[in-house]
């Protein structure tokens, strides 16, 4: 799972949960892989993303970020799209969990897979 | 169709797509054409803005990754949410690049933040959702939670495509119905509606947004002759009356007729093809 994938789920799907977000990202193994650099994608995704949560879970594989978004995407230096890039696609978690932060349910992630399902009883 | 022949009549699709099934979605090279066939129309019926690349997709039913493949070749990024485990096992023996895999149920709604997505599609998932596998499970429910999900996190102005097989017109009804309760404008588009093998549903779905004329179903004959206008003035005159009397066309008129027959194929519903006889009086005796 790549942390763009973290930055968009939630555990809205849960009975009773109105939020669900940020699911707290637990790794327990995690790859790096390089991916093709697209700056018209990192630049369109900047104003789409919940930059705090990028930039805190960024922070847990020792990627600092601003904690600020810029503010102008298009103007945004190179040297900061590629660090964005770097945490958005090339991050790998491929053993883990995320937590859902209200009512601490674990999904747990296998082979790079996050599992979303949920039993009958919890939707 | 028989029903044996559907695969969605046979089990749940986390129990179908097993190991064996799952494999031929890498080997067997007809199912791979097809399948890219449908993910590259899809895409071309989301109508992503001109020369746009670098849009994030979200994958109904992704499978064994083939319709990502097709998205990524075209510079966009994906999220592919699908239920069988054994299925995405073969997607991750590709080599995905710009795609991720997420373990999930499309009936139990989709688990993402609202406005993610510039747009999503969905390769013959669908009518896996109009049976109830599990006793818990009701299918119309399940796909209205797909829908009003599915609206919430695609952005506004964007596009939504579906593939799928109807089983019958009362099940491309169910699904519209369902589909328009949660918002969504759009109806279904078919590709090739007089050929049997060829013949492709895809429900088209808008969120809103100025770009919202449906787009025409592909024909591999020449341009039907339908539209001949016929030139009978007392009659045109007279329909002309009554619709700026009341706005709408004389009942039973030609145009009436012509309305309701397009109003019904927006539906998805059974609708014999306009031709010269359509509207036209009976004589006399029977």
């Amino acid at each position: 799972m790549k942390l763009l994938t973290h930055n968009m789920l939630t555990s809205r799907c849960l009975k009773g949960v109105n939020v669900g977000y940020p699911l707290k990202l637990i790794a327990h193994e995690t790859k790096q892989r390089e991916v093709a650099f697209n700056s018209e994608f990192v630049q369109k995704m900047i104003p789409k993303m919940d930059w705090n949560v990028l930039a805190s879970t960024a922070k847990q594989f020792g990627v600092d970020l601003p904690c600020e978004p810029p503010s102008n995407a298009s103007e945004a230096s190179e040297d900061l799209l590629r660090k964005v890039h770097h945490a958005l696609l090339e991050i790998e978690i491929m053993q883990g969990e995320l937590i859902c932060p209200e009512t601490g349910r674990k999904f747990p992630i296998k082979q790079g897979i996050p599992n979303m399902l949920c039993n009958e009883d919890e939707v | 169709m028989a029903s044996n022949r559907r695969p969605e009549h046979k089990a749940p699709p986390e129990i179908f797509y097993n190991e064996d099934e799952a494999r031929k979605y890498t080997s067997n090279s007809r199912m791979i054409e097809i399948q890219s066939q449908m993910s590259a129309r899809a895409i071309e019926l989301l109508a992503l803005p001109e020369d746009a690349e670098g849009c994030l997709i979200l994958d109904l039913g992704c499978g064994s990754g083939l319709s990502g493949e097709v998205i990524e070749e075209q510079n966009h990024v994906w999220i592919g949410v699908d239920i069988s485990q054994w299925m995405l096992n073969v997607a991750l023996e590709r080599d995905i690049e710009n795609g991720d895999l997420v373990l999930g149920d499309l009936g139990q709604g989709l688990p993402f933040r609202a406005g993610s997505f510039d747009g999503a599609i969905s390769i013959s998932a669908l009518q896996w959702l109009c049976n109830a596998d599990k006793k818990s499970h009701n299918p119309v429910k399940r796909l209205y939670i797909l829908f009003s999900t599915l609206y919430a996190c695609l952005s506004r102005g964007s596009r939504a495509v579906f593939q799928f097989y109807p089983e019958n017109s009362s099940q491309a009804e169910l699904i519209t119905q369902q589909a328009m309760r949660a918002g969504f404008t759009g109806g279904i588009v078919v590709d090739y509606p007089n050929s049997t093998k060829a013949k492709k549903w895809f429900l088209v779905l808008f969120t809103g947004g100025s770009n919202n004329q449906l787009p025409k179903g592909l024909t591999n004959e020449r341009e039907e002759t339908s539209s001949v206008s016929y030139s009978n003035t007392t009659q045109r005159d007279a329909s002309k009356r009554y619709k700026n009397l009341k706005g709408k066309p004389l009942k039973k008129s030609k145009e009436w007729i012509l309305q309701k027959k397009e109003r019904r194929r927006r539906q998805g519903k059974e609708v014999r093809p306009d031709s010269k006889y359509t509207a036209r009086r009976r004589c006399g005796r029977f």
